[in-house]
């Protein structure tokens, strides 16, 4: 575990567990069962959290490959270097506080009829529900020479915190002075809409302190900054003249990483580091249990229960669903879609109706310079009928302006959304 | 530890409620929890929840979502629910030890 608590944070979370095991039992109607998550992440590590919080009688199984949580929320702050990939890491021994059993493990495979879950390792897990919560993976295919650029480390995505951010950091400090950074962004949907923006800032912000006559050129597939793009445009002409250069409807074809070249539809730009972002899709497990059922690339579900539309009994979270309207693929939103389905896990297993009226949140916090920060929140309903989340008309908005009191909450958003999902 | 679990039976024998509506109200206090901490319990920086009068809470709410309160971005959550929806997330949170 990369992250210590202190005393008065065990005491302060070991308190809210004991208070809500408490309430736990007075809801739970006798819910009993086995539930087996894949993917420790914003969704699948809260998801496991609470249904042993709401269901106290769950046996809940969280099978994740990663000794660590890397937080993609956070790790653009890594390139600025206002923080390290040591504040961005988590560990998940805490959820057992909560009686999640963890496995350190990678699922191969679904037996959706059988209701199991192989294991690399060799094992099968048996399961009465089963929530997938993979995330995303990358559609190299549609970009010629990515991964062998790739594999030469001479091109990144970073789209994933960890070692590739490692990566992009390194090469952005090792790049010549008055070099160019190109960032290319893929079509939305993509996992974080406003993240590239965010990178951008941030590379940005790094390039100012040690390399200023240094340039960031987006090459974006989509015709304009996809979120949140007065406040970011606003804050490169005020913080980064001169500096950030957008260029839209410059959709990636190809990358020849020797020559440092990527090639858009419409041209071929030059650069000393070459970050560029490929289509995603949901994870590669999703597609193995045949829940990849729309665009070819994401998951259907009912958004009321967030089971699958493909298979029974099995429920999908996060980025690798298909978003319903208005909803973005964020760490908030998977984290609060986890609930919706912890809540419909534990009153499916108990023989109770799901709820008929939740609700999410989505709060996005972009740092555009080491202190200030953007938001951009939703509150999201289901419209029942549809079996889909619709965003609340009049709720939800932006900032005003840039600035550092937002810094302020989105480090304690962060604090409290990594402690929500795993601790 | 003791204390908490006879405060939150004694708050749920005052308002008994079926297995369905605590659980709607958990699930909307739930989504609180990612700026505010799990049942509350804030890691720092944003307000805690858990233990604050329901009165005192309801009334901030409201103040918020009328724009009475300045907010970062409570005036803009706040629009998004109902208010018994405030009142039952309130007394969730109330019936929780600080």
């Amino acid at each position: 575990m990369s992250r210590t608590f202190d005393r008065r944070d065990f005491l302060k979370v070991g308190g809210a567990a004991a208070a809500l095991a408490a309430a736990g039992c007075a809801t739970t109607g006798g819910a009993k069962g086995r539930v087996v998550v894949i993917g420790g992440g914003f969704g699948g590590a809260t998801a496991a959290k609470y249904i042993r919080l709401w269901g106290s009688g769950i046996e809940v199984t969280l099978v994740e490959r990663q000794t660590d949580f890397v937080s993609c929320p956070m790790s653009n702050l890594v390139y600025g270097g206002s923080r390290t990939m040591k504040d961005i890491t988590y560990g998940y021994s805490a959820l057992g506080r909560y009686g999640v059993q963890l496995v350190r493990d990678e699922a191969v495979a679904v037996d959706t009829s059988a209701r199991t879950v192989k294991l690399a390792g060799g094992s099968n897990l048996p399961y009465d529900r089963l929530i997938v919560s993979p995330g995303i993976d990358f559609m190299y295919e549609q970009i010629a020479g990515y991964e062998m650029a790739m594999r030469d480390e001479r091109v990144v995505h970073a789209w994933k915190a960890g070692p590739q951010t490692v990566a992009l950091q390194r090469q952005l400090a090792q790049m010549r002075q008055g070099g160019v950074y190109v960032l290319a962004v893929p079509l939305a949907p993509y996992r974080c809409p406003p993240g590239p923006y965010e990178r951008a800032s941030q590379v940005a912000n790094y390039f100012k302190k040690h390399n200023p006559r240094a340039k960031v050129l987006i090459v974006d597939a989509n015709p304009d900054v996809t979120s949140k793009g007065k406040l970011f445009k606003q804050a490169w002409a005020d913080l980064y003249p001169g500096m950030i250069e957008f260029r839209g409807n410059s959709k990636a074809v190809a990358v020849d990483a020797r020559n440092g070249i990527v090639k858009t539809e419409v041209e071929e730009v030059k650069g000393d580091v070459l970050n560029v972002v490929p289509a995603q899709r949901a994870g590669n497990i999703a597609v193995k249990a045949g829940l990849v059922n729309a665009n070819n690339r994401w998951c259907g579900v009912d958004w009321r229960t967030t089971e699958s539309t493909a298979v029974k009994g099995v429920h999908v979270l996060g980025d690798a669903t298909l978003s319903a309207p208005g909803m973005p693929k964020s760490g908030s939103m998977a984290n609060q879609q986890a609930k919706v389905c912890a809540a419909a896990v534990v009153a499916l297993l108990s023989d109770r109706e799901p709820l008929s009226d939740p609700r999410i949140v989505n709060t996005c916090y972009s740092y555009v310079s080491d202190d200030e920060v953007i938001h951009v929140a939703s509150v999201h309903e289901l419209d029942a009928s549809k079996k889909t989340f619709v965003a609340i008309k009049g709720a939800g908005g932006l900032s005003s302006a840039r600035n550092t009191l937002e810094g302020k909450y989105a480090w304690s958003w962060a604090q409290n959304i990594w402690a929500d999902t795993l601790g | 530890m003791r204390i908490s679990i006879v405060f939150a039976a004694a708050a749920l024998a005052a308002a008994p409620l079926t297995a369905g509506a605590q659980s709607a109200a958990a699930q909307w206090a739930g989504t609180c929890a990612m700026c505010h901490g799990t049942t509350g319990h804030s890691m720092g920086g944003n307000e805690p929840l858990a233990g604050m009068p329901q009165d005192e809470l309801v009334r901030k709410f409201k103040e918020f979502r009328s724009g009475a309160k300045p907010a970062t971005v409570m005036h803009q959550i706040s629009k998004g629910y109902t208010d018994n929806q405030i009142e039952q997330i309130a007394a969730y949170f109330a019936a929780q030890k600080k």
